[in-house]
């Protein structure tokens, strides 16, 4: 932990009223704590996976329009069920929070509750994901039928993927708590867990405004 | 190890993305902010299905209304549920964000303008001739 020890080494020896307010919120000496610590290195590792996302963005938007005679987004599309997807994981995100509350007050009905209603909201988007995708292939428009279904399965299919192993994560976490209790450590597991399930659906809100919005519309 | 000492910031230290600013555990307080997330992220979203899908407005400003919607919508997720916040405690993670949102512009930007000029170069114009 001494690499987080920045002030330490400035030889800041006057006494600690001549500081200042600001001098002791910017030049602090403490090493930070470990669920900070944590916290930012989980917060790094999801940045860089944004950056994988990005660039399956990018081949998306440039694939989109080649459809090889196929069909295009506005003929396979189905927004009523893209908004039920938005709604399921917009709101498994709200009780990703209220189980994050309840691990931090040990309220065990909020954990619980939350995480369960997390999970339950979580399999509601990937059966309507995975009912889309098998009725896609059963029409003949599966991901070989051109580049635009090939970028297209590939973007929804990997964020489809993350929430796959975000459920799995999350039955892990309920397990972890419900045997060892509210302990530190497994606490800094729920705070990256929640920081997670929180990212898949800022990526989401990404895939149903480039993919399916635009898409749909075109 | 208490579990408890782990969310107490020391003094002037960071704060952990996602966790909530430091203000005590009232749990009434937290579930305001997520209720207040979900709410504005409920209403960015309606309106971007209702936009995608009506002819009240002129088409061609669609595509840039809704990646302005996302956007937005982007922004309070960030701010009501991961709590990246711009805050003297939050700079690390703000900084970390930043490089982050630089990389994906250059990623999604470039490829997409690269690829439309190679487009260009490569198809045979359909220029009236005489």
């Amino acid at each position: 932990m001494t690499a987080f020890q920045a002030g330490a080494g400035y030889g800041d020896d006057r006494p600690e009223q001549a500081r200042g307010s600001a001098a002791i919120v910017l030049d602090h000496t403490d090493p930070a704590s470990k669920r900070i610590i944590v916290g930012y290195g989980f917060w790094i590792f999801l940045l860089s996976d944004i950056i994988m996302f990005s660039a399956f963005f990018a081949t998306y938007a440039v694939l989109s329009g080649e459809t090889a005679g196929g069909p295009s987004g506005k003929d396979l599309f189905d927004l009523h069920n893209v908004a039920i997807e938005t709604a399921c994981l917009l709101l498994s995100s709200f009780t990703c929070g209220l189980a994050a509350i309840g691990a931090r007050a040990h309220n065990g009905l909020m954990y619980y509750g939350g995480m369960a209603a997390t999970c339950v909201l979580g399999l509601g988007f990937l059966a309507i994901e995975i009912h889309e995708f098998v009725g896609m292939i059963d029409q003949g428009a599966g991901p070989t039928r051109s580049a635009f279904l090939s970028a297209f399965f590939t973007l929804v299919g990997c964020h489809g993927v993350h929430v796959t192993l975000g459920i799995l994560w999350l039955l892990t976490m309920v397990a972890q708590v419900f045997a060892k209790g509210y302990r530190a450590d497994i606490l800094r597991r729920v705070l990256c867990f929640a920081l997670f399930w929180h990212t898949l659906d800022i990526i989401w809100v990404a895939i149903f405004t480039v993919v399916y919005l635009l898409g749909a519309g075109q | 190890m208490s579990s408890t000492d782990d969310y107490q910031p020391l003094h002037g230290a960071d704060h952990a993305p996602g966790d909530e600013p430091a203000r005590g555990r009232e749990i009434a307080e937290g579930v305001l902010g997520y209720l207040i997330g979900l709410g504005l992220a409920i209403l960015l979203t309606a309106v971007s299905f209702f936009i995608a899908g009506t002819f009240l407005v002129w088409r061609p400003s669609v595509p840039v209304a809704l990646v302005v919607l996302a956007i937005a919508q982007i922004g309070v997720h960030l701010v009501f549920f991961l709590h990246i916040t711009t805050g003297p405690d939050n700079v690390n993670n703000v900084l970390a964000l930043a490089f982050g949102v630089l990389i994906v512009m250059l990623v999604i930007v470039g490829s997409l303008w690269i690829m439309s000029n190679l487009s260009q170069n490569m198809t045979p114009m359909h220029m009236p001739m005489g």
